[in-house]
C-alpha cells in the first residue's frame, strides 16, 4: 500500500484530512467521535425509515398501544366454541397468585368475564380488568397490505404513478437527447441563443409560473389527465446540459463516416449517438424517474379528479381524511417508497457517482 | 454498424435496454421518413432545428409563455382564468401585497397571510440552510475520512434525498404524532409528552429538522466531491511544515472547498425558499400559519381557497421570482470572483 509509506495521520489533523486515524488496534478519540457519529447517524437516518416498515406491520390494536412495541406484536385471538367471533386472550392474575391464559367475553365497567379457551363448558367468572394483561403474540397484519389491494383503489393510483413516471421518462429521453445532439454536433447560427434559451430555464422554477401554466395546461384540455403532468416535465435543462457535455466527448469522425455511408441525420443520432451516450442518459434515466415519482405540487394542482391521482396524492389525500386509518396509510406508505428504495438499492454507485458529478437532483 | 447494439461497457441499466430495443427500432423507423424528408429540405446543418424543435415547443409553452401570462395575471383581477376576461388592475395586486402600516408586524398589513408567509419563509431558510449546510459539512469530513465500509455510510445519509415529500411527511407524522415514538420515549425517560405539531415552536422545528433530514444527504454527497477533489500533496506539505490542524483546515481545506460551498449554498437557498411538498403534508402551515410559507401562499391564493385569486397569486409569484433571481446572480459574482482567484 501506499499509504504505508506516508507518517500516518493523526489527532485533529487525521480527522479534518483524509487519513486513517490509527494503526490496528489503536484508536484515537477521533476514531471513538467517527464511528459514534456514524452510528448516531445511522439511527437518525434510517431509523425513522424502519420504524415505518415494523409499524406498517401492525394490527390497529397494536398500533393504539402506548408505548408502543418495538416489533409487530399484536393481542392474540382465539376461536371458542359457543362465540361467533374470536376472542381477545389476556393473561389473568388468580388471586392466589397463578397466571392462566384467558378468553374475554365482554368487559362491563372495570370486570370482564373471562372463560378458559380450552375449557369453554366452565363457565365464565369475573376478573377485574387491573388483573389481566393483553396476551400478545408477533403478528405480522399482512391483511393493511391486502386491505389496500382488495378494498382500495391501490392498483389504479399505482398504475397513474407508473405510467406518468414511464412515458414521462421515455420522452424526457428522447427530447432532451435530441436538443443535446443538436447543440452538441451541429453549426448553426443562434446556436449560442438557443443554448442559453434553454439553460435560463432553471432560473425560472416552475412554482413562479403556477398559475400561467395552469392556464395552458387547462387551455389544452389536458386537466385531470396524465398528460397535463408529463408535458410540462419532458423538457428539463439539467438533461439537455447533462447529455450535451457527454455527446461533446463523442468524436465528429464516427458521424462523418456513417454520412459517408449515406446514413440520414436521424439514423445517425438513433444508431450511433444514442447508444454511445447510454452512461449519460442512464444517469438522465435515474433523474427523471425519481422527478416524476415523488413529484407533488404540480400533480396536486392537474389532477383533481381522484381516480387520476398518482400515489402521492392519493397518500395526502389519505392522510387527510380523518377517518383514515394509520395502519392502512402506513402500508401504503411503505409501498410507495418501496419503488425508489429497489431503484437506490441496485443502482447506488451509479446514483450517487452520477449526483456528485453532475450536481443536480 | 457496429455500434448499434448497446453499450460494450457493462451497464447496471442493461436489463432496462433489451426489452426497449424493439420499440426503439419500431422508433427509429416511423421517425425516418419525415426526418429523411426534412433534412431534404433544409440541409445537413439546419436540421439541428427539427432535433431542437420538441425541447423548444415545451420550453417556449410551460416555461416562457407562462412568464408572459403571469405579468397578465399580476395587473388583473377578478376571478376569471381566462386573461381577456380579466378586467385590469395595473399594480393594484402589488400594492395590495405590500400595503403595511408597519413592515415589522404582520397583522399591520392588509394581506397579514402574506407577510407571516414571508416571515416564516425567511426564519426558515436561515435557519434551515445555516444548520443543514453544517451538519453535511460535517457529514463530509467524516465520510471522507478512511472508514469502514464507507459506501453503505454515504447510503445511508443519502437514502432519504430519494424520498418522496408525501412520504418523508408521513414518516415524521407517525414519528411526532400524541401516541407516537418520541413520546413513548420521552414518557420512558420520566418526562411529559408533548404535542409536537400542536405548539407553534415545535412545529416550526421540526419542519426545520425534517426538511434537513431529508435534503442534507444530497449536499452532503457534493461536498464530499469537493473534498476529494483537494490533492493530498497539499496537506502533506503543511504537515511537513507542522502546521496546526486547525490552522491547515482554516487555511487549506475551508478555502478549496471554497467553491463548492457557495455552490451547496445557494442550492440550498434556493429550494428552501420554494420549500413547499413535505411541510404541506407535516402540518399543513399550522398550527395556525405558524409553519406557512410563500408558497403555500400563492398555491391557496390561488388555488386552494374558496376564491380563486390568480392575480394575487401571480403577484406574489413574480416577487418571490425577484428573490430568487436576485440570489441566482449572487451566485453567479460568487463563482465567478472565485475563478477569478
Amino acid at each position: 500500500m501506499a499509504d504505508a509509506a506516508l507518517p500516518v495521520r493523526r489527532g485533529v489533523l487525521g480527522f479534518l484530512i483524509n487519513a486513517r486515524g490509527a494503526r490496528a488496534g489503536r484508536l484515537h478519540w477521533t476514531d471513538w467521535f467517527t464511528y459514534l457519529y456514524l452510528g448516531l447517524g445511522l439511527i437518525v437516518m434510517f431509523g425513522p425509515v424502519l420504524w415505518l416498515v415494523l409499524s406498517s406491520f401492525k394490527t390497529t390494536g397494536a398500533l393504539e398501544e402506548f408505548p408502543p412495541t418495538f416489533l409487530p406484536y399484536g393481542q392474540a385471538y382465539a376461536e371458542v366454541e359457543g362465540h361467533a367471533d374470536p376472542l381477545p386472550l389476556f393473561t389473568v392474575t388468580h388471586e392466589d397468585g397463578t397466571q392462566q391464559v384467558m378468553a374475554q367475553i365482554r368487559r362491563l365497567g372495570i370486570v370482564s368475564q373471562m372463560v378458559d379457551p380450552a375449557d369453554p363448558d366452565a363457565g365464565w367468572i369475573r376478573v377485574p380488568i387491573d388483573q389481566r394483561v393483553p396476551y400478545r403474540e408477533f403478528h405480522f397484519a399482512v391483511e393493511n397490505y391486502t386491505f389496500l389491494f382488495d378494498q382500495f383503489n391501490f392498483l389504479r393510483y399505482f398504475w397513474n404513478s407508473v405510467f406518468i413516471t414511464v412515458v414521462a421518462t421515455l420522452i424526457t429521453l428522447l427530447f432532451n437527447a435530441m436538443a443535446a445532439y443538436a447543440l452538441a454536433k451541429y453549426d448553426f447560427k443562434g446556436r449560442m441563443t438557443i443554448f442559453i434559451f434553454i439553460i435560463a430555464t432553471l432560473m425560472i422554477p416552475p412554482t413562479i409560473v403556477l398559475v400561467p401554466t395552469f392556464l395552458v395546461v387547462s387551455e389544452m384540455g389536458l386537466l385531470n389527465n396524465p398528460w397535463g403532468v408529463i408535458w410540462p416535465a419532458v423538457a428539463t435543462p439539467t438533461g439537455v446540459f447533462l447529455l450535451r457535455q457527454y455527446m461533446l466527448t463523442i468524436p465528429d469522425d464516427l458521424i462523418d463516416a456513417a454520412r459517408m455511408d449515406n446514413a440520414s441525420e436521424w439514423r445517425i443520432f438513433w444508431r450511433i449517438i444514442m447508444p454511445l451516450a447510454a452512461p449519460a442518459l442512464a444517469v438522465l434515466a435515474i433523474f427523471s424517474i425519481m422527478w416524476r415519482w415523488n413529484e407533488f405540487l404540480w400533480p396536486l394542482i392537474v389532477l383533481s379528479r381522484s381516480e387520476t391521482f398518482t400515489l402521492q396524492l392519493a397518500l395526502n389525500s389519505f392522510q387527510g381524511d380523518l377517518l383514515t386509518q394509520w395502519n392502512y396509510l402506513l402500508a401504503m406508505t411503505v409501498l410507495t417508497l418501496l419503488p425508489i428504495t429497489l431503484v437506490f438499492a441496485f443502482l447506488q454507485r451509479f446514483i450517487t457517482t452520477g449526483i456528485a458529478s453532475a450536481g443536480v437532483k | 454498424m457496429a455500434v448499434m447494439s448497446s453499450p460494450e461497457r457493462p451497464s447496471p441499466l442493461r436489463f432496462l435496454w433489451k426489452p426497449l430495443e424493439a420499440l426503439m427500432q419500431a422508433v427509429l423507423n416511423t421517425v425516418e421518413i419525415p426526418m429523411r424528408w426534412a433534412q431534404r429540405m433544409l440541409g445537413q446543418q439546419k436540421i439541428a432545428w427539427v432535433f431542437l424543435l420538441p425541447n423548444l415547443l415545451i420550453f417556449g409553452l410551460f416555461t416562457y409563455l407562462p412568464i408572459g401570462v403571469n405579468f397578465l395575471y399580476a395587473t388583473t383581477g377578478g376571478t376569471n382564468l381566462w386573461p381577456g376576461d380579466r378586467p385590469f388592475l395595473g399594480m393594484d395586486n402589488f400594492e395590495v401585497l405590500l400595503d403595511c402600516e408597519n413592515y415589522l408586524d404582520p397583522a399591520t398589513c392588509r394581506r397579514d397571510l402574506f407577510w407571516v408567509a414571508v416571515y416564516n419563509s425567511a426564519q426558515f431558510v436561515v435557519l434551515q440552510v445555516g444548520f443543514m449546510v453544517t451538519f453535511a459539512l460535517i457529514t463530509a469530513l467524516i465520510l471522507n475520512r478512511k472508514i469502514i465500509g464507507r459506501g453503505f455510510w454515504r447510503s445511508v445519509f443519502f437514502y432519504p434525498v430519494l424520498l418522496s415529500p408525501v412520504v418523508v411527511a408521513l414518516i415524521w407524522k407517525w414519528i411526532l404524532q400524541r401516541e407516537g415514538v418520541l413520546n413513548a420515549a420521552l414518557v420512558g425517560l420520566g418526562a411529559d409528552p408533548v404535542n409536537w405539531l400542536l405548539s407553534p415552536d415545535w412545529a416550526f422545528f421540526w419542519v426545520v429538522f425534517v426538511n434537513i433530514w431529508f435534503q442534507m444527504g444530497f449536499y452532503t454527497l457534493i461536498l464530499l466531491a469537493g473534498l476529494q477533489a483537494i490533492p493530498p500533496d497539499v496537506y502533506e506539505a503543511a504537515e511537513m511544515d507542522g502546521t496546526k490542524p486547525v490552522r491547515v483546515f482554516t487555511r487549506i481545506t475551508l478555502p478549496l472547498l471554497m467553491p463548492t460551498m457557495i455552490v451547496v449554498l445557494v442550492l440550498a437557498l434556493i429550494r428552501a425558499v420554494q420549500a413547499f411538498d413535505e411541510i404541506f403534508v407535516l402540518t399543513g402551515g399550522g398550527p395556525g400559519s405558524a409553519t406557512m410559507f410563500i408558497v403555500q401562499y400563492i398555491y391557496e391564493t390561488g388555488f386552494a381557497s374558496q376564491i380563486q385569486q390568480f392575480g394575487i397569486a401571480a403577484a406574489a409569484s413574480l416577487l418571490l421570482a425577484v428573490v430568487l433571481f436576485i440570489l441566482t446572480m449572487l451566485q453567479l459574482r460568487a463563482t465567478r470572483r472565485q475563478m477569478n482567484g
